[in-house]
């Protein structure tokens, strides 16, 4: 055994806080040790030049390296050992940069923990075996995962490229959220102008398959090959007949409160969210359908020239293959009615944001016209930042998009009931964005009473004749420090965005970890906003946080660029760290077998074994920790390697 | 040819591998008494420890080392078996690792003194704990010095083969006495049992291993058909070595792990451990609180007399961390 050991002083990160030269010489009396070095920055050229003209001219069989982490330069190192000719899994790292000299400013405690994790990476080291790493080919086609402007900006940008792409969507059309929005801010373009040509574009792009009313059911394998199982659900119209021409809706007798609409508007049971849905194609809803609920009806059937109605559709399962996949699901809105003081669901005239995106909205059920329940329109109208949000007893984070959007909503009243008297009531105004700033200021000079202060509770009960018939806003105003009563005519609740209800289901299923709040964990908050900790799996829009539509975009279209970088390369690098069990210990007890988070272990029934498929593998380790009869080996992390590396510290 | 010789020790030993010895089929017995000569074995009849010693080094073909070592006379024996043996073999899980004596290891020798003969209710013995030398009518006594710590044989001096169990299953004796007697003794380090856990034998139908509920085997009368684990009761045949021919789970009792660790594992305690972990409310884990964690494993009664009823002194544990005063 001839092991080289460099020490790296990272500048004066490591240098200030461990003795060098201390560590080298202990590190020089360790057996197997023929060599001790130490450099400025060993991740340098000449840092790993020193490495590779020792394994040529020292003949060393062994590498370690003490300095910062794995994660850091593990791969550099490895490829230093590479170049010259040694395997690169012959290194072992000492990470005394993280773990020592940044925890510590005390020299002497920072040296001794250093020596114990230096000794531990010699003895490991020394019963590190040769690996090799696979090479695989990536299949040209990519997943994506929810059709709102997040996965319709992400599925244009790699269609463009020339990618395939499979967009799932589990409503009828696809469009999300931003489809419901009226104006956006702050530019105040309509939402439906920006985004139509898009989701049309979307539906008639030749390397874009649609699957809408589609959810994925099943995901398994690996980056480069993940094998994709979709379940669409049957809409009960044959989509190549249907024409579009609307006479079915137009002729069932069945009205239910639309989706769409928040619940504000109706639609048949045999509909299209809105007129303007990608795909446009009738969709029968089973639940409300007098057909499938009683057994009699048919009358669109009848009707449809192009005889298009099937009431025998089937749910179908589609199998796919693609090499990157982008979840793009978003968010859902905080349910205002768990707040009981703030009334909404049981006083009238109390709305959610999103309910007032549609009112106001000229294609929505009022036809743009804001009016009260009575028919008349509000002469004063109270809009309650924050319901949700920055909220101990709800979530503490900010939403991101509520600031700015009641000031929308504050402009968007004074343009349609100029005499109005407009509140907002808030804790802080967050207007950091291009153009935010300037909105706020614009919004201030349309005569909107700005008042600090978390509205409290909304009431009917009348203290004096001013408050005779309204709804009074009840809230402390901090400027002022007064606790204050605001009778109005109409609240709107700013309803914070939260994770969808069904995100821990798709995090299992995707195999993605979700933050505190229960939105999707990108790999690091800072570099890498996309990429998650599986390889081939990126997040886009707000699945993975609150982010309003210009960041939605630069998030999905940086999904994209990731996604087909890795697609252009061609190829992924399989790392050997694999779990492999042996013929000869397993029992075949299946305890293993529900356990890998990758689904990678299946159960030889033949051989009453249970075997792993090395490429579905990610070398989490799960299963070895819970083998019972160790049958369960992780290449690069044996027992034994890890029990030498206690031993060292311990030494 | 004269016969080979044999011999059988006892060291910290509730004699019980003794009787399995007995118990082996006549035919069995009978052929082998035939064919050895047993120059030790004081159970059977009158052997003195001289008898032993007499023998020339290196004379005695096999000798059955049964029992744990747990006081000097214990280590004695283990050393004079050693020397005259041309193979050692340890019979029976507390000769292999420590087995019931080796809980001890949980305290130390004044702990276990204090307990057995001091606050065990049951115990009459008048607040005397055992002497090394104490005086009977003039005459000086001394007894063998028990152990702070209790070892398994090859703790002690180097062993050649292992035949767990406890008892040790009659099949494998009649392996081991059958490979003597025909001179055909498997490579040394050889364990007799299978290679595999007791899973690889059992014939119950086993499905998923989630559960969440576990039970005393006297709580319910379990499916004779269906994995035991399956229902929730803690067999702890999967980190177990085979070999047995499972006598337990067929009378629908749990294996105890009297036949100790599979080959490639350190620790038998630690692997069952870490696999009932890994399945223990498997269903709902992405739900489970550190709380409802705590919960669920302590439904584990005992976990120490589970997980190491066999094994403690041959872990990775060993013993109770000994505090200086
Ligand atoms: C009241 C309100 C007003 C707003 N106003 C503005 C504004 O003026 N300007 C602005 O920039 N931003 C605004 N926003 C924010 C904006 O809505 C979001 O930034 C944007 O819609 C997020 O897009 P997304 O694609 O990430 O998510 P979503 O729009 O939520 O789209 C997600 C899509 O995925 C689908 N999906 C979910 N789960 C699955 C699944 N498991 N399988 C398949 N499909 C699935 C959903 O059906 C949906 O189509 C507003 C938000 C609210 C609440
Ligand atoms: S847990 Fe171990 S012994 Fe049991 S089936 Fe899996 S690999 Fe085999
Ligand atoms: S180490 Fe085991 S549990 Fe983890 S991915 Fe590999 S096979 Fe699955
Ligand atoms: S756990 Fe016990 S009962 Fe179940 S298969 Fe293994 S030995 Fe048989």
């Amino acid at each position: 055994m001839r092991i080289g050991f460099y020490i790296c002083h990272c500048g004066i990160n490591i240098a200030n806080t461990v003795d060098i030269e201390e560590v080298m010489k202990f590190a020089s009396q360790l057996d197997g040790v023929v060599v001790a070095k130490d450099y400025r920055y060993m991740c340098s050229d000449p840092g790993q030049d020193l490495i590779e003209e020792d394994i040529k001219s020292l003949n060393l069989t062994r590498v370690v390296v003490a300095a910062c982490s794995p994660r850091m330069h593990e791969s550099t190192f490895r490829a230093a050992c590479e170049e010259a000719g040694l395997n690169p899994y012959l290194f072992q790292m000492a990470n005394i940069r993280e773990m020592v000299s940044w925890t510590t400013d005390d020299k002497e405690a920072g040296t001794e923990k250093a020596k114990r994790l230096v000794a531990a990476a010699i003895r490991r080291v020394v019963l590190h075996e040769p690996l090799e790493a696979r090479r695989e080919s990536v299949a040209q086609a990519v997943l994506v995962v929810g059709g709102g402007i997040a996965g319709i900006e992400a599925s244009l940008r790699l269609a463009d490229s020339g990618k395939k792409v499979y967009l799932v969507e589990r409503e009828p059309s696809i469009g999300g959220h931003m489809a419901q929005l009226d104006k956006t801010f702050p530019t105040l373009d309509c939402s439906a102008c920006i985004l139509t040509p898009k989701m049309v574009e979307v539906g008639s792009h030749e390397n874009i398959e649609l699957l809408a009313y589609s959810e994925v059911k099943d995901v398994s394998g690996h980056v480069g090959d993940f094998r994709i199982k979709i379940t669409k659900k049957p809409g009960y119209v044959n989509a190549s007949k249907c024409v579009g021409c609307g006479v079915c809706t137009e002729k069932c007798p069945v009205k239910v409160p639309s989706e769409f609409d928040m619940g504000l508007g109706v639609r048949k049971a045999i509909y299209v969210p809105f007129p303007q849905a990608v795909p446009l194609l009738y969709t029968i809803d089973r639940d409300s359908c007098w057909y499938f609920q009683k057994g009699t009806c048919r009358i669109c059937e009848r009707f449809c020239d192009v005889g298009a109605v099937d009431f025998d559709q089937k749910e179908e399962i589609i199998e796919i293959q693609v090499g990157a996949i982008i979840v793009a699901t978003g968010y859902d809105v905080f349910d205002a009615s768990k707040i009981t003081p703030l009334g909404y669901g049981h006083l009238d005239n109390v709305i959610t944001s999103l309910e007032f995106e549609r009112i106001i909205n000229s294609s929505g059920p009022s036809g743009g016209e804001i009016s009260l329940k009575d028919g008349t329109a509000p002469t004063s109208v109270a809009i309650l930042h924050c319901v949700g949000s920055r909220d101990e007893n709800w979530n503490r984070y900010c939403s991101r998009v509520c600031c700015m959007y009641s000031m929308k909503f504050a402009h968007l009243v004074r343009e349609r009931i100029p005499e109005a008297k407009i509140y907002e009531l808030y804790i802080d105004i967050r207007a950091a964005g291009k153009g935010y700033e300037e909105f706020y200021n614009r919004v201030l000079d349309e005569d909107v009473t700005f008042i600090r202060g978390r509205g409290a509770q909304v009431t009917r009960l009348a203290t004096n004749s001013e408050e005779e018939g309204k709804l009074v806003v009840v809230c402390e105003d901090t400027l002022l420090g007064i606790p204050r009563r605001i009778p109005v005519d109409m609240v709107i609740l700013s309803v914070g965005l939260e994770p969808q209800k069904d995100a821990a289901g798709v995090a299992r299923m995707f195999k993605l970890s979700c933050s505190d709040e229960g939105f999707f964990l990108e790999k690091h908050p800072k570099l890498a906003p996309v990429a998650t900790a599986t390889p081939g799996l990126y997040l886009a829009g707000a699945c993975q946080g609150p982010k309003d539509i210009p960041d939605v975009v630069a998030h999905a279209s940086a999904a994209a660029a990731e996604a087909m970088a890795m697609l252009d390369r061609g190829y992924v690098v399989l790392e050997p760290e694999k779990a492999v069990i042996s013929e000869e210990t397993c029992s075949g007890c299946r305890i293993c077998l529900d356990l890998c988070p990758f689904d990678a272990i299946n159960f030889d029934e033949e051989q009453n074994i249970a075997v792993v498929e090395e490429v579905g593998c990610d070398g989490c380790g799960v299963c070895v920790s819970a083998c019972p009869s160790s049958a369960i080996v992780l290449r690069g992390y044996t027992d034994e390697e890890i029990l030498a590396e206690v031993e060292g510290v311990l030494a | 040819m004269e016969n080979p010789k044999i011999a059988i020790v006892l060291g910290a030993t509730c004699a019980g591998c003794d009787y399995s010895l007995l118990d082996l089929p006549p035919e069995v017995l009978l052929d082998v008494l035939g064919k050895v000569e047993i120059v030790y074995w004081p159970t059977a009849t009158d052997f003195k420890l001289e008898d032993l010693k007499a023998v020339p080094d290196g004379e005695i073909a096999l000798t059955l080392y049964e029992g744990a070592v747990n006081n000097e006379e214990n280590e004695e024996l283990a050393r004079i078996s050693r020397q005259k043996s041309q193979n050692l073999l340890a019979f029976g899980a507390c000769s292999c690792f420590g087995g019931l004596p080796g809980l001890a290891n949980v305290t130390t020798r004044e702990g276990l003194f204090r307990q057995a003969y001091l606050d065990a209710p049951s115990n009459e013995s008048n607040g005397v704990t055992p002497l090394r030398v104490s005086t009977v009518d003039g005459h000086e006594l001394t007894i063998p010095d028990t152990f702070d710590t209790v070892r398994a044989l090859h703790q002690v001096v180097p062993v050649d083969y292992y035949l767990p169990g406890c008892p040790p299953p009659l099949d494998l004796i009649g392996e081991a006495l059958t490979a003597l007697v025909t001179g055909d003794l498997p490579p040394k380090g050889h364990v007799f049992g299978s290679s595999k856990s007791l899973c690889d034998e059992c014939d119950r139908r086993k499905e998923s291993k989630s559960i969440h509920e576990l039970h005393g085997i006297h709580e319910l009368i379990p499916d004779e058909e269906k994995c035991l684990l399956e229902q929730g009761i803690l067999c702890l045949g999967p980190a177990t070595r085979g070999g047995c021919g499972y006598p337990c789970v067929k009378m629908n009792l749990r294996c105890w792990g009297c036949m100790g660790p599979t080959p490639e594992s350190i620790d038998q305690g630690a692997n069952m451990l870490s696999a009932l972990a890994s399945v223990l409310g498997l269903d709902r884990e992405t739900d489970l609180t550190d709380e409802a964690i705590e919960v669920l494993m302590k439904q584990v009664k005992d976990p120490l007399g589970f997980f190491y009823r066999f094994t403690m002194p041959t872990s990775l544990l060993k013993r109770a961390v000994r505090r200086n005063q």
